[in-house]
């Protein structure tokens, strides 16, 4: 077993490291303050080539793994950029992961080489408001029309689309089954027609800087040139994108914990009372000490998912497992370091309190807490499912 | 144009060196390390004149084994090859054994120019490349905050006291840069996909034709006596401001008649 990183990753994790850290805590509070987008962090890492990072090279990417665009989102969260630096960036690796793997040549030709440019911006639409983590009962359909397919239908919590330029969409192609209700849905790759798409803005506790909406989708044209996959198999393309999800946003958890805790750290050396620095209080250093050993842990079991989703093996326990704790720990880290902060703690001017709002959503986020633990006690412990 | 890069990697600047007591050596033993932030300038400063007029940019580095993510990462920024002395008997080289081996080293290329950092950011000696250009026999021309060639001629801006000079000279030379010539450029990822399948040459001490009487511990005409601290600076003069704080300063600038 062989916990190093290679050399090529350890590259990766330094300059990443160093691009990162370029942009200034202060940079991230003003874009949190005027809820804008970070187009010039987004464009620094596509001028870096780092949004192709697991586009394959024959379509203009690096052809890299879950585990290196892992190794990406860690190094942006740990330099302090918390969930508005790391979405934008991870919408340019598991959107495209269907593609990539089940779509077809042209398909990936048209596509592929502006999704590693930056050219295309994504969003991603499979959440509805009648169905949430209940993916079979979506309502948004597509009809075929002629050549193409037409959709109408609602869609929520669709992240960066205010931005994006093209949707990976699930839709109804025929109507549920009970017997097969994973079956009949269909994955489009759609160019985000804003004639077609009304965008509602949902206003949030954090990561101002990166929009969630919800879309009113009336009578979007899709050619049929533009399925991913086959018809009717969009759901298990889908999985493609969902266990790297939960990988990422693990990382990212664990990244925006190492950033509190940085910060914790370095405050409880410095701030002297009662004559000594309260870092020295093992009630201060002992939440601290935890939050390290846990955001390890998180960090262990993430990157064994990643490992097992680059080696095309099955990753679903593991990938579920990773988001639980990741989404724990680093709860639990930016929470120690808001406490540890005291007062300061509650005052944006140090960072904690922004670090705090935006990772409580990793905990509902892609999948809640509740429902990881409803996989993993009906997929991996075989109980009785509860619902 | 061929252009050498003379390159050191050094412990992360985040690190605390620390100094082993028995060999008075830095311990590089198990500490991240990386190109030295000087030498990726004398790097980029390379790449800029090759972008401009085509040619080579081959980084040599000495060192243990584990400089090899610091010879990816100047090969990464774009550097066209690298070469690695890299032997035991170098281990405890002093300035001299260290220029005579990268003259070995390059004395096997053709090259042009050499450019190097005026000194390393670790230890900071800033006798190596007086030495190198010595030993190749081509003029050094240091402390440049800026490099510039046309046709055969080198031009430099170099740094001095109260401006700068303009020195020239014809190629083959041995240019020295300062901290401000540049800001290196972020290697991009396809950057650091590409290092992975250029060629790193490795020499071993043999390879150069040097033994123990040139290089090694065995070789050091300079020896560290001691390694201390530098002492400590004395307290300095608090001021409390108690409404004629503005004047009390102004008067101790003006004891000392900084105004």
């Amino acid at each position: 077993m062989d916990f190093v990183l290679t050399e090529q990753q350890e590259l990766i994790r330094k300059e990443v490291a160093t691009l990162a850290r370029s942009f200034a805590p202060d940079y991230w509070l003003e874009k949190d303050r005027k809820a804008e987008y970070p187009w010039e962090f987004v464009k620094a890492f596509a001028a870096g080539g780092w949004l192709g990072i697991i586009i394959p090279e024959e379509y203009g990417g690096s052809g890299l793994g879950v585990t290196e665009a892992s190794i990406l989102l860690h190094e942006i969260c740990a330099a302090g950029a918390g969930t508005s630096g790391a979405s934008p960036i991870h919408f340019y690796v598991f959107p495209p992961m269907p593609l990539i793997k089940h779509g077809s040549g042209a398909l990936k030709r048209r596509y592929l080489p502006r999704i590693a440019t930056g050219e295309i911006v994504m969003s991603f639409g499979v959440t509805e408001p009648n169905a949430g983590t209940d993916t079979s009962r979506i309502e948004t359909r597509a009809e075929r029309r002629g050549d193409g397919f037409v959709v109408h239908g609602r869609k929520v919590w669709n992240t960066n689309a205010r931005q994006a330029t093209h949707m990976l969409l699930l839709a109804r192609t025929a109507p549920r089954d009970p017997a097969r209700p994973f079956t009949g849905m269909t994955l489009f790759f759609a160019e985000f027609d804003r004639s077609k798409i009304t965008v509602r803005e949902i206003e949030k506790m954090g990561r101002a800087a990166v929009d969630s909406n919800e879309l009113f989708i009336e009578g979007l044209e899709i050619p049929a040139d533009n399925v991913v996959g086959e018809i009717g198999r969009g759901f298990y393309h889908l999985l493609d994108s969902l266990n790297p999800e939960r990988i990422l946003t693990a990382i990212e958890a664990v990244g925006i914990g190492r950033a509190a805790l940085e910060r914790a750290v370095q405050y409880a050396k410095e701030r002297v009372v009662f004559g000594r620095p309260i870092g020295q209080n093992q009630a201060v250093a002992h939440p601290l000490a935890l939050a390290w050993a846990k955001l390890e842990t998180a960090e262990l079991m993430t990157m064994k998912a990643a490992w097992l989703f680059d080696h095309g093996r099955p990753c679903g326990a593991e990938a579920n497992s990773a988001k639980l704790v990741a989404a724990e720990a680093g709860f639990d880290a930016c929470d120690a370091a808001v406490q540890t902060h005291g007062g300061y703690g509650y005052a944006k001017e140090f960072h904690v309190e922004r670090l705090w709002r935006e990772i409580r959503l990793y905990k509902i986020a892609p999948i809640s807490q509740q429902m990881v633990l409803n996989y993993l006690s009906e997929h991996v412990l075989g109980l009785p499912r509860s619902y | 144009m061929n252009i050498v890069v003379c390159a050191k990697v050094v412990p992360l600047s985040s690190v605390t060196i620390q100094i082993d007591p028995a060999t008075k050596r830095m311990v590089r033993k198990d500490v991240s390390q990386e190109l030295d932030p000087q030498a990726a300038k004398a790097v980029e400063e390379a790449l800029r004149l090759t972008e401009k007029q085509g040619g080579s940019v081959t980084v040599v580095v000495m060192g243990g084994d584990d400089a090899t993510i610091g010879i990816r990462g100047a090969l990464a920024m774009g550097a066209t090859a690298a070469i690695h002395l890299s032997d035991p008997a170098l281990a405890g080289s002093d300035a001299l054994g260290t220029a005579k081996a990268l003259a070995a080293a390059i004395r096997k290329e053709p090259f042009d120019l050499v450019i190097c950092a005026t000194e390393s950011s670790d230890s900071y000696t800033g006798l190596v490349p007086g030495q190198l250009a010595q030993l190749l026999g081509v003029p050094p021309l240091t402390f440049a905050t800026s490099l510039t060639v046309e046709g055969r001629t080198v031009t430099i801006k170099r740094q001095s006291e109260g401006g700068y000079d303009v020195v020239t000279s014809e190629l083959p030379v041995l240019v020295t840069v300062t901290t401000g010539i540049n800001e290196p450029r972020y290697p991009t990822l396809k950057g650091i996909m590409g290092a992975k399948k250029k060629e790193i040459r490795k020499y071993t001490a043999a390879d150069l034709g040097l033994g123990p009487a040139e290089i090694g511990e065995s070789g050091a005409r300079e020896k560290v006596l001691t390694v201390g601290r530098p002492p400590a600076r004395p307290a300095g003069t608090v001021i409390k401001d108690e409404g004629q704080g503005g004047k009390q300063i102004a008067d101790f600038l003006a004891n000392l008649k900084l105004i």
